[in-house]
């Protein structure tokens, strides 16, 4: 199938142009991630972060911050990601919707890899026990994966068309990270906070995931039906917004 | 054969929207070699681009019933910081061609030899057209678009591109854009002149010719 093709040829082109072949080239697509992850279980474990639960922190800190590279990192690099791309699409058999998705994969590839090695690393290790329920785990990651997917690609077709969506994302998605449930579980907030903080669409998918982890030792929060709507939503505008730029761009 | 109908496109820029094309329609026909002349910015590059259909008209239909590549020029086509290798290997891999194969037709007729290692942004403008058009070379398609390729590049390539281009493909479809005035006089067998939105149709060069210098000379 061409698509597949474009795709493919895609997504070698990015791992070329942002790893190289120098030292540990494409390694750093999920060897970036994991020394994120591992410096901020570091520190939260130094600074001994209260998170409100008895659960252990390198635990609590590998399921919350590898669900935020998840759905941090496909915004960031969908938004502008057709211009340095533009003299490829040359070729009519590569659309802009190709780029989004390759650049997708390779973020989602990247992320699962480096929270799959490090769970495995962990689990090892002794620090982390097995998911309790892994098929929940992976639930949740594929929820967080989509919602990220589509936010991505929406954020990337508008910021074709205007540049604030770059000036936007960087203090948005700062401020997200600590709302995004990450660096908490919603059972430890106040109860009336607990609503309001499921309207965050991404806490359904942490506190699922950790669901999956760590079973009865906490009691998850979630909203499922919520974080489907935005998913479903998002995808929506986004599939809209990409045939309409589509139509209007001109190759370099 | 290629069929454009009631073809416009229409760039946005500050000062208001710009009609480069004004209801242009035309066919060309498989092993027809038809040449564009017109000014700069008359419209010759997005012409190719829309025919290639890397780019979509603003309104009209463009449809393709046999092959056609993408626009041969010296910009475009290439990711920058790649190199020709990986150029070739992208390519290979959206066109589905056997890459390794490739590769020794590639060295050998742009003779780049170890700049094939090197990202394309470090070649001279000579050097990316004889790398695009020997990737472009790989790929059999039933219709070439040119656009300008000629400009650039030594007497050795010129010669390579007229064995390649118009003894072996001498049976295929060409759109050739130029300014060189002979080179479209020399390959082709049909004309047409764009101006101000509008492409006018020759069977002669002479009166095409004629009706390019008038344009090129008006105020």
């Amino acid at each position: 199938m061409i698509q597949g093709r474009v795709i493919y040829a895609l997504l070698m082109r990015e791992v070329l142009t942002r790893y190289g072949r120098h030292n540990i080239g494409f390694l750093w697509l999920f060897v970036e991630p994991m020394l994120f992850t591992t410096g901020v279980t570091i520190l939260w474990t130094l600074s001994k972060s209260a998170h409100g639960s008895s659960l252990p922190i390198v635990a609590f800190a590998l399921t919350g911050y590898s669900s935020v590279l998840l759905w941090r990192n496909m915004p960031a690099r969908c938004i502008g990601a057709i211009e340095p791309n533009l003299a490829l699409m040359y070729h009519r058999n590569v659309k802009a919707i190709d780029i989004f998705l390759a650049r997708l994969l390779l973020e989602a590839g990247g992320a699962t890899i480096s929270f799959v090695t490090l769970s495995v690393f962990y689990i090892y290790v002794g620090w982390l026990e097995p998911p309790e329920d892994l098929l929940t785990v992976v639930g949740g990651w594929l929820l967080l994966a989509w919602f990220g997917a589509a936010m991505a690609m929406f954020l990337g077709a508008v910021s074709e068309k205007s540049e604030l969506i770059e000036r936007f994302w960087h203090p948005a998605s700062y401020i997200m990270f600590p709302l995004s449930g990450a660096a908490f579980i919603v059972d430890a907030l106040p109860t009336a906070a607990q609503k309001f903080m499921l309207y965050v669409p991404m806490v359904s998918g942490v506190e699922l995931v950790r669901e999956g982890y760590f079973g009865d030792q906490v009691n998850s929060h979630y909203d499922i039906p919520y974080l489907v709507g935005w998913c479903i939503g998002l995808t929506l505008l986004a599939l809209a917004q990409v045939a309409m730029i589509g139509r209007g761009i001109t190759p370099e | 054969m290629i069929k454009a109908e009631n073809v416009f496109k229409v760039y946005p820029t500050r000062s208001g929207d710009r009609v480069v094309l004004n209801d242009i329609s035309f066919t060309l026909e498989r092993g027809e070699k038809l040449g564009v002349l017109g000014r700069n910015g008359a419209g010759k590059s997005t012409l190719v681009r829309l025919v290639s259909g890397a780019e979509q008209p603003t309104s009209g239909t463009i449809s393709r019933a046999m092959s056609v590549s993408w626009p041969l020029a010296f910009g475009g086509a290439f990711q920058g910081a790649l190199t020709g290798l990986d150029n070739v290997r992208f390519i290979s891999r959206i066109y589905k061609q056997e890459y390794e194969r490739n590769i020794d037709f590639v060295a050998e007729f742009t003779q780049l030899g170890l700049y094939l290692k090197e990202p394309v942004k470090t070649y001279s403008q000579g050097m990316r057209a004889r790398l695009a058009f020997a990737i472009s070379m790989i790929i059999e398609f039933d219709c070439y678009l040119i656009d300008e390729i000629s400009a650039v590049g030594d007497a050795r390539f010129h010669e390579k591109c007229e064995i390649e281009l118009f003894q072996k493909r001498h049976d295929r479809a060409m759109l050739i854009i130029s300014h060189d005035t002979e080179y479209v006089r020399n390959h082709c067998s049909h004309f047409a002149v764009l101006h101000d939105g509008d492409i006018c149709f020759y069977s002669s060069f002479d009166e095409a010719h004629a009706h390019h210098m008038d344009n090129l000379h008006r105020q």
